[in-house]
């Protein structure tokens, strides 16, 4: 879907990226993280066609961004950091403005508008102003936007920044629904949501990819990964004692007990999730929740924010 | 052309949206009123063919005034606003988008001076007007709006904000309309070329007197193009930086 080589982008003598390369396979669902600054933004500006770049190829469907950019925009929608909405318009009018600059004929168009309408709950404010427009609902139809035209890849830069606890559950819900209809290049500072939503992460530091793969690679890459959480009905100390009988657990302690809930905290080399299920059932431990702790994306992210190159041979590299 | 059309409508729709147009429409009926009454119409007798003239005079004043009003939001409130992006994402070329947009100021500019039209339509009332006078006296306007207009759309694309793009576009309008003063202190033929780049001086009074020159259609088309040029020159230079 995108072959992108050795991409540099620099605004006068500084480079915002450098010597770029990576690849997205068609139907993945890539979450780009890095720091402010590191060069998300100009990244996915020059895949949305907004910005050339200074050097390199960027190839998307076969076509070459500087040579076709034109039948590249094509098949690209584009959610930037701050949404381009016309305060003035009406969500209705708005997107279908949207549809026919992005050539959807004039007879599709309202029943285009009326599925990014749908896809993205905006029925009820079809013929709203969008300057009235609560911030959750303008970043709706700023997501409606980028793809009323069906394109074949959704470009979305912090779809969730400002967005409140129950409008980002919304946001990461309609984003999982677009999975398998669109390749997804995702860029967010919620680690959270990059780990709930994407397949794949490229992490990017001053300019330059400096790790690419699953989380689970990168975890394996950076010998983190991470700690597992288990809530347990009863007596925490039993529940530790048949944990710490499974094969691969490297340590596990009773994090807190009170009102007959344990939570256990467990340490393991690698992902052991569905051994630790069998031995609390088997062991007749009541489970009531196991799950990964959120804080392992966190950390891998940290190293390599502060610059601590994955294992192995430099990036990781991920055989699709 | 689809885009192009597109996006002109789009403008349009917003100038009718907000109130920036119909302040600007305000202002010029306003002021061209007052000027109507005051300088066409008062003092001693006229001839109707004078008072017309006067009329187109005063009104290319406002006409360059508004256009300049009328363009400084065409490109640098998309920019300001962060809209320009979503232009600059579609299947969309940059010519189109500035044509788009300097397409609908026109079209707004056009409809503004039509509204102006009972002016003119006054003198009926004690006197006589050839309909060439009048169609030249429009086509005079209409034109010079366009150049002025042009040249604002390029002030547009070069600015951030709005008030910079008023500040540039005014600039280049009053230094064009000013190469008259610079023909006047140089000498042949470096005067003759200055004294043909002026916006004004030789150009827009032949329509105010009902005369159409060729030459003078030529050279509003042209500064309109080349403005038009510029601006789409900048647009494309600014997927570079």
């Amino acid at each position: 879907m995108i072959a992108v080589r050795d991409l540099s982008k620099y605004y006068g003598e500084r480079a915002a990226i450098r010597d770029l390369t990576f690849e997205i396979q068609r139907g993945e669902v890539i979450g780009f993280l890095g720091l402010n600054g590191a060069g998300k933004t100009t990244t996915l500006k020059v895949l949305g066609c907004v910005l050339l770049p200074t050097s390199g190829r960027v190839v998307v469907d076969g076509l070459e961004v500087t040579e076709r950019p034109h039948e590249v925009r094509k098949r690209i929608g584009f959610l930037p950091d701050s949404p381009p909405l016309y305060n003035e318009m009406t969500v209705g009018a708005y997107l279908t403005f949207a549809a026919r600059l992005r050539g959807v004929p004039a007879r599709d168009t309202a029943a285009r508008v009326t599925e990014a309408e749908d896809k993205t709950a905006l029925r009820d404010v079809h013929g709203e102003i969008i300057g009235s427009l609560s911030h959750g609902y303008r970043q709706r139809v700023g997501l409606a936007q980028a793809m009323v035209h069906k394109p074949a890849l959704l470009i979305l830069d912090e779809p969730t920044a400002g967005l409140d606890p129950v409008q980002i559950v919304e946001m990461r819900n309609l984003m999982r629904r677009l999975r398998g209809e669109h390749t997804l290049l995702i860029s967010s500072h919620f680690l959270a949501e990059i780990s709930q939503t994407c397949d794949r992460l490229l992490v990017i530091q001053a300019g330059e990819i400096v790790a690419q793969g699953s989380e689970e690679e990168l975890a394996a890459k950076m010998g983190t990964s991470g700690d597992i959480e288990i809530d347990v009905r009863g007596d925490g100390q039993r529940a530790l004692d048949v944990v710490r009988g499974v094969p691969g657990v490297l340590d596990a302690s009773v994090a807190h007990q009170e009102s007959g809930e344990a939570m256990l905290r467990v340490q393991a080399r690698e992902d052991v999730r569905p051994a630790l299920v069998r031995a609390l059932v088997v062991g007749g431990i009541d489970l009531l929740r196991l799950d990964r702790s959120a804080s392992r994306l966190e950390s891998i992210f940290i190293q390599l924010a502060r610059g601590q190159q994955p294992a192995g041979d430099g990036a990781i590299q991920v055989q699709q | 052309m689809t885009a192009t059309w597109l996006i002109a409508r789009r403008e349009l729709g917003a100038y009718l949206r907000t109130m920036t147009g119909y302040i600007i429409v305000a202002a010029v009926l306003l002021v061209d009123g007052v000027l109507f009454n005051a300088m066409a119409l008062g003092g001693s007798d006229k001839r109707s063919a004078e008072v017309l003239r006067q009329f187109f005079f005063f009104s290319s004043g406002t006409t360059m005034i508004a256009s300049v009003f009328l363009s400084m939001r065409l490109m640098a409130e998309e920019r300001q606003t962060g809209t320009l992006v979503l232009l600059t994402s579609s299947p969309v070329r940059d010519r189109e988008i500035v044509l788009g947009k300097f397409l609908s100021g026109f079209i707004f500019l056009a409809l503004m001076t039509l509204a102006t039209a009972f002016m003119p339509a006054m003198i009926l009332v004690n006197g006589k007007v050839s309909l060439g006078h009048l169609c030249a006296g429009y086509l005079g306007l209409l034109l010079l709006g366009s150049a002025t207009l042009a040249i604002g759309t390029f002030g547009s694309a070069l600015a951030r904000s709005q008030v910079l793009a008023a500040i540039i576009s005014g600039s280049l309008v009053v230094t064009i309309l000013i190469l008259w003063l610079v023909a006047a202190i140089t000498e042949r033929p470096l005067n003759d070329v200055f004294m043909a780049l002026a916006l004004y001086q030789r150009h827009q009074p032949p329509f105010q007197v009902g005369v159409v020159h060729v030459r003078d259609v030529v050279y509003y088309l042209a500064v309109t193009y080349f403005a038009l040029f510029a601006a789409t020159r900048v647009l494309e230079a600014r997927r570079w930086r």
